[in-house]
């Protein structure tokens, strides 16, 4: 079998903060009622977290449950996990009205850490980052420039994003612009 | 600057995040249909200088459609609703009415 590669193999940019890709990551997308029982012990099953709150991620190293809408879970796991993990949920859904499906590979995950993440992910997205309004385990979908592109806060401050692998390089290169030297605006 | 707040994921989205679906609470008229109802259904829309009903997706957020009451003339937002309705919610109707009495939008008052 061929070796999986992630988008861009862990680049890496040293900037006001550092950006850097964060290499392969399992993720599974969970569609379903996410108040039933099935669909709770699917998430809760394959990750060891809690159900995240409304724009809530629950996260803990590559293992996580992401708030993505109403009816939508975004499963982090170990990348070489994946098809186990599947396998279990879709067991663990049984007849319930829903979906789980693997996603890894349309995926890319940077995360952006520093002192000023805060400014560089507010170059990019129309959120407002302000430490009251956007903090540890926060979760949001939203757009990164012109790419739709999802994120959340870790508990050291740092932002992971995931975004399309098809744009995995475009997002890189706006977080290299948004971090240059010199570029801190002091706003947070 | 039009900013609306989604009712599913909560967030106050700036209109960026948003795609607009035109004119809310259209009824489908299809197969069966004269053809004045379905000229109506496919062409026939309001334009109003004023209280207006529209149709917005968070379309670079939770990805739900939703409805909102807003002002054409100030771009005064009267409130937004979910969508799995076919007009608009009392306490939308009262807030449109506390800003503008009188007003009405097709058989909506």
């Amino acid at each position: 079998m061929s070796k999986p590669v992630s988008a861009l193999m862990g680049a890496a940019y040293d900037g006001i903060v550092r950006v850097e890709e964060c290499g392969l990551q399992g993720m599974i997308t969970l569609r379903g009622d996410l108040a039933s029982k099935p669909v709770i012990a699917a998430a809760t099953g394959a990750t060891g977290q809690e159900m995240p709150g409304q724009r809530r991620a629950n996260v803990a190293g590559e293992s996580g449950l992401c708030w993505m809408s109403p009816d939508e879970l975004l499963v982090l796991v170990p990348h070489a996990e994946v098809s186990a993990k599947l396998a279990a949920m879709t067991t663990a859904l049984g007849d319930a009205h829903s979906l789980a499906v693997n996603v890894s590979d349309a995926r890319a995950m940077f995360r952006v850490s520093g002192e000023h993440a805060r400014e560089v992910m507010a170059k990019l997205a129309p959120v407002d980052f302000a430490p009251g309004a956007f903090g540890p385990g926060d979760f949001r979908r939203s757009r990164l420039a012109q790419v739709a592109g999802a994120f959340w806060m870790e508990e050291d401050g740092s932002f992971r994003i995931i975004c399309f692998r098809s744009v995995a390089d475009y997002v890189f290169k706006l977080l290299k612009v948004a971090a240059q030297p010199g570029s801190a605006v002091g706003v947070f | 600057m039009l900013i609306l707040h989604c009712p599913y994921c909560g967030v106050d989205a700036d209109e960026t995040e948003l795609a607009a679906g035109g004119e809310a609470h259209l009824k489908r008229f299809g197969p069966g249909s004269s053809d004045d109802e379905l000229h109506g259904y496919l062409f026939a829309r309001e334009n109003p200088k004023g209280v207006h009903l529209e149709r917005w997706r968070h379309a670079s957020g939770c990805g739900k459609w939703f409805h909102a009451a807003r002002c054409t003339a100030t771009l005064e937002v009267f409130g937004t609703y979910k969508a799995q309705v076919s007009g608009p919610p009392q306490e939308i109707r009262d807030a449109i009415s506390a800003r503008r009495p009188g007003w009405s939008w097709r058989e909506f008052s």
